[in-house]
């Protein structure tokens, strides 16, 4: 930690390819344990193309910049050795795989992540905990993973698996979408329960009503690859009353014109 | 759901080891009787004085073979592999010892390492009711509860079956697979030795699994076990086989019949786990009966082998008779997985299941075939097909034939066919829960034949999973 003053997470001017189009244009961040950052803007402006490239997606392809995890470099390594450093991505739409169960894709995740083997009635204790947390009943654990699964299913999955594999980063992509009144109060209390006060949060979400339970302390608006705009929770409402249109004059003004989309 | 946690261990901590430290090992062996290569009456007429067999059985085996003879090579599947076995290449008859164990301390050491090698006697301690093991050409040795047998259960080699039960095998043998029906039946029925013949008297339940085990240990061997399974009336019969062989580089030959006979309202399920080498061409006739209101449930997993052809067929005869087939094809480098199922609906509301899966890597084949025939006085049928097909790089190859023959006017039919790919999100999303690349991969896959592994009793669910991560660790490089 002293290596990295505190700072949890640092992109210091990230570009991110997709099929060989920049879709991530110059991003820097930096956030410290304990804190949430909203990351906003409007579709297609790289809010999942970020989150899939801190995770390590493949198909996404890291051009340019540098990631850097409590002080060491993490750009080039695969999602799963990110995923033992402590970074967690909570899908905006999570994959179904047929015929694994939820049990033992969680007891897989849990003892790669933890690097050591947990024994079943342990395990099965820590797991029913956090389905009751989450209100999940429990024959979730016999379930295949995502099959099947409604929209506030997933994402409650997505929190639960958050919750066992504890890590010190977690990007919650889209988390609201799909999610009923409810729902959202549920999975709400799960990320600030399990990310309390020591984890590094970045909500990146189309809309405002998530933060209305996850209180950021800093709200960043994502435009056409870049942040254009940062400031305190207060303007995620700013965006709420007015949309994203505001933010096209700031993306002109701060980046020149030159860079404006034919 | 803790069944289910266990078999996931299995699966990640079977990775590294391989077939051959485990299964790929032979024995440096006399053998009590070796006969000469190649196949013809002599060797035939040898075979059947050595067993002391009656007449009719003899002169079944010269006529079979005659027929044998005759018959041109099977002109589908993968003929040009076909066409490369060298019949006058092979061992038909190889007899390790003279007389077969009733106890394990009858069987000579080597075959006893061998066996416990495999886990056999072990497994047979802690979850089977009777046991038969086959090295080569005869088995080894055999044993069956002492309850069982009381209940009148029989379960004993093919060959004493014959001796001892002659009226009932003659009554059933043949009946549902005759020598004319291909090539390779007929020459397993010239050439049969060995395999299992299992009677289960009226109303019997037979509530643990009986198990078959069958070992090829020489290079060039032929292996021809006959296996027939009779369940009286309203019985219940669960059977398993298991067969693994040495690795050599020339080929063996394993061409088992196998002819289940399920009585009005029986039930029979056979089990198959085979773990070829790579050397054996595995040419396998399996077929069932099925009378009113019983039940057949073809079990089948299918690994290694340079070349698989198999079908397990159920005709329903009765009324409300009901066909299970389930079975998972795994085609690595070199290998041809031909494999299927076959269904004759020939009596009203009868129904047919036949899941097939199968996985190709490393530029191995997997093709299902598959034929369902619905004759126009079976009302009622219901019919469900239904073949996935997982293919792990771009080098492999799946194939589907299905045949449907539907003559009855009312028959309710349902068949999916598809074919996926190891996905990027899959792996993408388990990897980034700290899964390795591997570990994703054979989660996937072992997802993929879920649907069979739940249908095996435990051991051999946890055995089949580590076998799946060795072939899949096999295609690492």
């Amino acid at each position: 930690m002293s290596e990295s003053n505190g700072i949890l997470l640092s992109c210091e001017d990230l570009h991110v390819e997709v099929e060989g189009q920049e879709i991530v244009k110059g991003l820097s961040l930096a956030v410290r344990e304990g804190e949430k950052h909203a990351i906003m803007g409007p579709n297609g402006s790289g809010k999942s193309t970020f989150s899939n490239a801190l995770m390590g997606h493949p198909s996404y392809r890291i051009t340019n910049g540098k990631i850097i995890l409590n002080g060491e470099e993490v750009t080039n390594l695969a999602p799963d050795e990110r995923a033992r450093r402590g970074i967690f991505l909570a899908f905006q739409y999570p994959v179904a795989i047929p015929g694994v169960s939820v049990a033992n894709f969680l007891r897989a995740a849990v003892k790669a992540v933890r690097g050591k083997e947990v024994p079943v009635l342990q395990f099965r204790k820590e797991l029913y905990e956090q389905f009751d947390l989450l209100g999940i009943d429990h024959s979730f654990a016999t379930r295949y993973v995502n099959d099947g699964f409604s929209g506030g299913e997933k994402k409650r999955l997505e929190i639960l698996q958050m919750a066992l594999l504890n890590p010190r980063l977690a990007i919650l992509d889209e988390t609201d979408s799909g999610l009923d009144i409810d729902a959202l109060r549920t999975v709400s209390e799960g990320i600030n329960r399990v990310c309390g006060d020591k984890v590094g949060v970045i909500v990146v979400t189309h809309y405002q009503r998530l933060l209305n339970y996850v209180n950021p302390d800093r709200v960043h608006v994502l435009k056409d690859g870049r942040l254009v705009q940062s400031g305190g929770s207060e303007l995620a409402l700013e965006l709420e009353a007015h949309g994203y249109e505001l933010f096209g004059e700031s993306t002109g003004r701060t980046n020149g014109r030159k860079e404006s989309q034919s | 759901m803790n069944t289910q946690v266990e078999q996931r261990d299995w699966g990640l901590t079977g990775i590294g080891d391989d077939y051959a430290a485990r299964w790929g090992f032979h024995d440096p062996v006399e053998y009590f009787h070796k006969g000469k290569k190649g196949i013809d009456h002599e060797v035939v007429e040898m075979m059947s004085r050595m067993k002391g067999e009656q007449d009719w059985m003899r002169q079944f085996r010269h006529k079979s073979l005659d027929i044998f003879l005759s018959k041109p090579m099977i002109r589908w599947g993968n003929t040009d592999l076909l066409n490369a076995i060298n019949f006058s290449d092979i061992f038909y008859y190889v007899r390790p010892m003279e007389k077969q164990g009733q106890s394990w301390d009858d069987v000579p050491e080597y075959i006893k390492k061998t066996f416990d090698r495999l886990g056999i006697p072990a497994a047979e301690r802690k979850f089977l009711a009777g046991v038969s093991a086959q090295y080569e050409s005869e088995v080894v040795y055999h044993s069956v509860r002492e309850d069982l047998t009381k209940k009148g259960v029989l379960f004993t080699d093919m060959d004493t079956g014959l001796k001892e039960h002659e009226g009932l095998v003659k009554k059933y043998f043949s009946t549902i697979i005759p020598p004319t029906d291909n090539k390779f039946a007929a020459l397993n029925s010239a050439v049969w030795s060995g395999g299992s013949f299992i009677y289960v008297p009226p109303g019997v339940d037979v509530a643990i699994p009986l198990q078959a085990y069958f070992r090829i240990n020489m290079e060039n061997m032929g292996q021809f076990e006959r296996t027939l399974i009779i369940a009286d009336k309203g019985s219940r019969v669960h059977y398993i086989e298991g067969c693994t062989a040495p690795i050599y580089s020339t080929n063996s030959l394993h061409s088992a019949v196998v002819e289940l006979i399920a009585l009005e309202g029986a039930y029979i399920r056979y089990t198959t786990i085979q773990n070829w080498s790579r050397n054996i061409y595995n040419l396998v006739t399996k077929r069932a009966v099925a009378y009113k209101g019983a039940t057949v449930e073809w079990v089948d997993g299918n690994l290694g082998s340079r070349l698989t052809m198999k079908y397990p067929s159920v005709y329903l005869m009765g009324e409300g008779a009901k066909a299970e087939i389930l079975s998972v094809a795994f085609a690595g480098k070199g290998q041809h997985q031909d494999a299927g199922a076959k269904v004759v609906h020939a009596a009203p509301r009868t129904t047919s299941t036949i899941t097939s899966k199968s996985i190709s890597k490393d530029g191995g084949r997997s093709s299902y075939r598959g034929l369902v025939k619905v004759h126009p006085s079976a009302t009622g049928c219901k019919v469900n097909v239904r073949c996935d097909a997982l293919l792990i790089d771009p080098q492999s190859r799946s194939d589907t034939y299905p045949t449907m023959e539907i003559e009855a006017k009312d028959c309710r039919m349902e068949h999916e066919a598809t074919v996926s790919k190891v996905g990027d999100e899959q792996l993408f999303y388990l990897m980034s829960r700290g899964l390795s690349y591997q570990e994703a991969r054979l989660l996937i896959v072992n997802g993929f034949i879920e649907p069979f592994t739940k249908e095996l009793p435990m051991e051999y669910a946890v055995e089949l999973n580590r076998l799946i991560a060795m072939e899949m660790e096999g295609s690492v490089g």
